[in-house]
């Protein structure tokens, strides 16, 4: 029997249909057709899915879809605004931060939470809060001068928002 | 996939009425980052989830002169923010800080991490250290079991059919009281614990360790207290015999096994070296103590 | 190609131009992909490592109203057993067939035996049940010493060891010997004033691409076929598919998704002759993913390892003679890179006696897939440790020692070739004159060096350009983009045209859309594609001076062109290239430049990597502490792509060294099949890898391109081995240096 689960998006209303065991990411990948969330596990060791559920940074493969109700979700497609890009990833761009860019949406998110959090992270700070975001491609350095030159740009209130 | 029913009950006694009155296997959903990956495994079990978070209280953390009431299902993002929790028992909060990623913190709790009952839990050694007491409640009405006797086994514990964990109480640590809880993990984060140790220390004014308790954890099936440890440093100065025969103590009483993630040889002679470790580090915190 | 020239966009750090999508989650990778009335495809696996199959009934699932199509191997047409060539693995179509739905045995745990289609991904999973079959399991064979031992339990029982001196007589799991040698090696010994010898192992690892498989397939009966994956090589996923299921190539078009990392994992297929076969039966489109479990337990990973080397030297450090034997596991089928591992092992030291002996060994594991510069890691990282180890012995300087028998240009190769101009020595030199390599060492730290060689190939790139009336245009080419590659051939394309790189969009095309390419690997995108490029902007150039000519009324050998100008030589005429275009249509049509190559001349690239580490002696845990990587490319096109691919191949290396190896239990299950206990490095585990970028031209390329992409992992395992041996003052043979054996190492000192 499906549930019926009513929630918020990027700050858009949405409602789905979901089985009650569909994870989050199954249900804005499969039932919402917003492939910008990635599944690179399943099991909530890649960061690839990551997303913020009301202000917290989680894994969408260790949330159901069911526990959406009445949340306020954000996902990559919320990052950047209708005519421009967050410097975050602008500072990716910039820095070279992607190679394959399958870990990049993960990235932008958690990058954002952790700025939201610690707008004046060190490089360890840095390292640390991200290291649930796996990166095969990178060795993490390109993205963690990126992080560190959006995390000192929106510091001196250059931030598009 | 498994036909699931889920509800999200907002009072304890409506989640304890759904377990007990349950004609599915039923099982009580906290933060979820370790039961939907084990749902995931069990394909063909249809069951019940009762998903606690939106029970006031059980997500709630308050702090008083009786010490810490905590609402097994705040999420360890949370817990981990709070400073004043943190100040008076920080290797608790280390311990859950630990647990995976952020991301996996952004769900996790403390009380899914021990009801959980995995040998390598990171809440349960520092819970025991902290002489943390369980709150039971189900249809037989409540119970008071200590931490330590709660987890029975590899992902076994006490709580019967009907009951679910309702709080868990840390008492008010003594004056110049401080924990810590340290693992070894291959990597820098992510791993899961190859061993642990938690050790809460009492020192008086002189620096001589006047109360101590000790736990290890991934290196039995269940975390166990370690006496020997604790009495070796009871009576010192935290000199270098007494954290010596402290972390013997330690990997004499380790009984681990040998798989994926350490050998019993490493496991064993690592815990030893944990204890000390984790035994200085309190000793420290107490210092710094104003 | 002049050293002295100076560009204008080359070497600059542009924006790629597929990065806004990438940032933003727009950009479409395999899993993103759905068709209208598309239904799901899923796998039943052996639960088995090694076992006969001796019935498989797939009648309760044919039965089920919940299942819409059923594939085991009796739907591949018959399978003749001509070799398919797959990059620098070669692999038969049969066991490449046998390995996408097994035949009579399953070889390993998790090997695909059949598959079903139903309506949902669920559906799919749960009709699996539906399936039954009776296997007689057999005893696996998990390591090298127990595949070649004399009882040992054969995977194959026709399999003939290829390459022996004399023929074989019995079968046996080892498939393939082979020999190289150069000189007297006898010799070489006896001149030798010191020996090292020793013996070395590395575990079974895999690429460990953040992106499982994943493909969506449709079947059409009246028109090309339609797949789209992530792929290295999507004309070589058509070329596979077609013989698989004899068909035509015109019947097949295939897409290449955005692609979720490779590193030579995804140039073979998996699950698209599967999906294109239930799309076939179900008449609808089949999309099918792969777990990440399933990646591990059946994609292939790299070969696990086994070498022995000796070195024997003059004490004043002239190498004399080197040797070894080298034993690589294929998995289950035959088709390890025994190959390129022998050819690469001793190529960074210009020796005058080398003898390589090498062998392919079949194991209960998946079948091996390449990895990045394939057999050359597990090779040299036993070369450079044995290196290190003289080094050491003779009291020299590592770097010294390299110096004094550094390969270089006319150097003669053990596989044929003599060496062209190369960056060996550059390299080194910059090693030596580096911040890192003159800094102080800390308590508990240790530092290595090693060094690394790769060949990088040209091969086939096929290319349009395409101008708009306006100046702007398009550059069609064919390779999967892997690592920022579009961004490279946007900018070639800018400096021969004379325009702004931003005006030029550079595509992936399908295979339907743009002629045959090789298959993004083997470091040959910039250096072959890249020449391709270039050569279709030569063309669109003599076309661009034609057709100004036409406009001037003069011959076009009185035109000349050069930034984005043609000027008329017996006159001040002047015509930009948009206003070229902006009159097409008058003076001929539209302007588009081919270039179809068969690229040769690709340039090796070395590397040299310094790797600090710092190893707690109470536990064996090991932190890399600075990493520094030194390579050759030749020319940057891109500076920060480059070091992308330094810093990306210093970190697998890394892993591979510290921490990852494949788990098997006593019955060949892979215990650790997942991110958590798979340990690829965190962001938290490293520190900045400090890149230099040393620019030794190849004369081949227009702009002196090297591909950089593979040698990069190479270096790292020695220079961490060797740091870590050099921590703990205990020598260091095997791979990982996991805590547990480090701390083994420690322990057994005193």
């Amino acid at each position: 029997m499906k549930a019926h689960v009513s929630t918020t998006i990027n700050q858009e209303p949405v409602e789905f249909l979901c089985d009650p065991a569909e994870t989050l990411l199954k249900v804005l990948r499969d039932n919402l057709g917003m492939t910008g969330t990635k599944e690179g596990c399943g099991s909530g060791d890649c960061g690839a899915c990551s997303v913020m559920l009301d202000g917290e940074l989680v894994c969408a493969c260790l949330v159901l879809g069911v526990e959406a109700e009445g949340a306020r979700i954000e996902t990559v497609e919320g990052v950047a605004s209708a005519d421009h890009l967050h410097v975050i990833q602008e500072k990716f761009l910039e820095h070279a931060a992607l190679q394959c860019g399958i870990c990049t949406p993960g990235l932008i998110v958690a990058t954002k939470a952790l700025l939201a959090e610690n707008p004046n992270p060190t490089e360890a700070d840095a390292r640390y809060y991200l290291a649930g975001n796996l990166c095969r491609c990178t060795g993490y350095d390109k993205i963690i001068k990126a992080v560190m030159d959006a995390a000192e740009t929106m510091r001196q209130g250059e931030a598009h928002e | 996939m498994a036909a699931l029913t889920y509800h999200a009950p907002t009072t304890l006694d409506e989640a304890i009425s759904l377990i007990a009155n349950a004609s599915l296997p039923a099982k009580v959903m906290s933060g979820g980052t370790d039961l939907i990956i084990q749902m995931q495994r069990m394909l063909q079990t249809d069951r019940l989830i009762v998903d606690v978070k939106k029970i006031p209280e059980m997500t709630a953390a308050t702090l008083d002169e009786g010490g810490l009431k905590l609402g097994p299902a705040l999420c360890c993002a949370k817990l981990t923010r709070r400073q004043d929790i943190k100040a008076l028992y920080p290797g608790l909060v280390e311990a859950a800080y630990l647990i995976g990623s952020t991301q996996v913190q952004g769900r996790a709790s403390v009380g899914g991490n021990l009801c959980n009952a995995s040998p390598a839990a990171d809440t349960i050694p520092a819970l025991i250290a902290n002489g943390a007491i369980c709150l039971v409640e189900g249809t037989n009405g409540r119970r008071r079991v200590p931490v330590e006797a709660f987890v029975t086994g590899v992902g076994q514990n006490c709580l019967e059919p009907g009951e679910m964990l309702a709080s868990l109480e840390i008492p008010q640590p003594l004056p110049r009281t401080q924990d810590a809880y340290l693992r070894f993990i291959p990597r820098t984060e992510m791993d899961i614990a190859v061993a642990g140790a938690a050790v809460s220390l009492t020192l008086d004014e002189d620096g001589i360790c006047t109360a101590a308790k000790v736990a290890i954890g991934a290196v039995a099936p269940t975390a166990i207290v370690v006496p020997d440890a604790a009495t070796a440093l009871i009576g010192s100065r935290l000199d270098e015999t007494a954290l010596t025969a402290a972390a013997a103590a330690a990997s004499d009483a380790a009984n681990p096994i040998s798989d994926r993630r350490g050998t019993v040889a490493f496991r064993r002679h690592v815990v030893g070296v944990l204890t000390r470790r984790a035994a200085t580090l309190a000793a420290e915190r107490v210092g710094a103590l104003r | 190609m002049s050293e002295a020239r100076a560009f204008k966009h080359i070497g600059q750090r542009t924006i790629r131009p597929d990065g806004f999508d990438k940032v933003t989650g727009k950009a479409n990778y395999g899993a993103d992909m759905s068709m209208p009335g598309m239904i799901w495809g899923a796998i039943l696996r052996s639960p088995h490592a090694h076992a006969n199959i001796l019935s498989l009934d797939t009648t309760r699932a044919e039965a089920s109203p919940d299942v819409l199509a059923v594939a085991t191997f009796q739907d591949f047409p018959s399978v003749n057993d001509a070799a398919a060539a797959a990059g620098t693995l070669k692999s038969s179509l049969m066991e490449t067939a046998e390995n996408i739905l097994a035949k009579n045995k399953v070889l390993y745990h998790g090997q695909a035996v059949a598959a079903v289609a139903a309506r949902t991904e669920a559906a799919a999973t749960a009709a699996l049940a539906l399936i039954d079959v009776e296997y007689e399991p057999l005893t696996p064979v998990l390591t090298i010493d127990a595949a070649i031992a004399d009882d040992a339990p054969l995977l194959h029982p026709t399999m003939m060891t290829q390459g022996l001196l004399e023929p074989a007589t019995e079968p046996s799991n080892i498939a393939a010997r082979m020999e190289l040698k150069k000189g007297d090696i006898e010799a070489g010994f006896a001149e030798a004033e010191v020996i090292v010898e020793r013996s070395y192992n590395t575990p079974t690892v895999h690429q460990g691409y953040i992106e499982p498989h994943a493909t969506v397939v449709r079947f059409d009966d009246n028109g090309p076929s339609t797949i789209w994956c992530p792929t290295q090589g999507h004309f070589d996923v058509r070329a596979r598919v077609a013989q698989l299921l004899n068909l035509e190539l015109g019947q097949l078009k295939v897409v290449a998704s955005e692609i979720g990392g490779g590193f030579g994992g995804k140039t073979t297929v998996y699950l698209e002759p599967v999906a294109l076969i239930l799309s076939k039966k179900s008449g609808r489109p089949v999309k099918m993913t792969m777990t990440r479990e399933d990646v591990f337990r059946a994609s292939g990973p790299a070969s696990a390892s086994q070498s022995t080397i000796k070195i024997g030297a003059k004490m004043d450090g002239t190498i004399t003679a080197m040797q070894a034997t080298l034993h690589y596991e294929a998995g289950a089928f035959s088709g390890s890179p025994m190959g390129p591992g022998c050819m690469t092992v001793f190529t960074p030291y210009d020796v005058e006696n080398l003898y390589v002996e090498g062998f392919d060994v079949v194991v209960n594991k998946p079948k091996v897939a390449a990895y990045r510069a394939p057999g050359a890691p597990q090779s040299e990282f036993a070369a450079e440790m044995a290196v290190n180890e003289l080094a050491a012995k003779i009291g020299m300087d590592p770097i010294d020692l390299r110096l004094k028998n550094a390969a270089k240009e006319g150097t003669q190769t053990i596989y044929g070739p003599k060496l062209k101009v190369v960056g060996l020595e550059a390299c080194l030199e910059a090693a030596k004159n580096s911040d890192h390599y003159r800094s102080s060492l800390g308590e508990h730290v240790g530092r290595g060096l090693a060094a690394g060689f790769w060949f990088n190939i040209g091969g086939q790139s096929s290319v349009i350009i395409n101008l708009n009336p306006d100046g702007t245009g398009t550059i069609l080419e064919g390779s999967p983009d892997i690592g920022g590659s579009r961004a490279s051939m946007q900018m070639m394309a800018a400096e021969v045209l004379g325009i702004a790189p931003g005006k030029l969009n550079p595509i992936v095309a399908d295979t339907e859309h743009v002629a045959y390419n090789q298959t993004t690997g083997g470091s040959r995108t910039t250096f072959a594609t890249g020449m391709a490029v270039i050569e279709a902007a030569e063309s669109v150039v003599d076309q661009l001076k034609s057709r100004a000519a036409a406009m001037w009324n003069v011959t076009a050998e009185q035109v000349e062109y050069s930034d984005g100008v043609a000027a008329n030589l017996a006159g001040e005429d002047r015509l930009s290239l948009a206003e070229i275009c902006a009159n097409a249509e008058k003076t001929g049509g539209q302007i588009s430049g081919t270039a179809n190559i068969n690229a040769r001349g690709a340039g090796p690239s070395f590397a040299v990597h310094i790797c600090d580490v710092k190893v707690d002696p109470d536990t064996g845990k090991t932190d890399v502490v600075r990493y520094t990587a030194i390579q050759d490319a030749g020319k940057a096109i891109h500076p920060s792509y480059v070091e992308g691919q330094f810093q990306g191949g210093a970190v697998q290396g890394i892993g591979w060294a510290l921490n990852e190896e494949y788990v098997y239990s006593a019955e060949g299950v892979m215990e650790n099949a997942g991110f958590l206990d798979y340990r690829i490095p965190l962001a938290s585990d490293l520190p900045p890898i400090e890149t230099i970028i040393v620019e030794v031209p190849n004369s081949f390329h227009p702009f002196g391109v090297r591909g950089v992409g593979e040698t990069g992992i190479v270096p790292p395992l020695a220079a961490v081995g060797t740091a870590v041996a050099e921590a703990i003052g205990m020598p260091v043979t095997s791979l990982p240096c996991s805590p547990p054996k480090v701390l083994e190492l420690l322990l057994s000192k005193s």
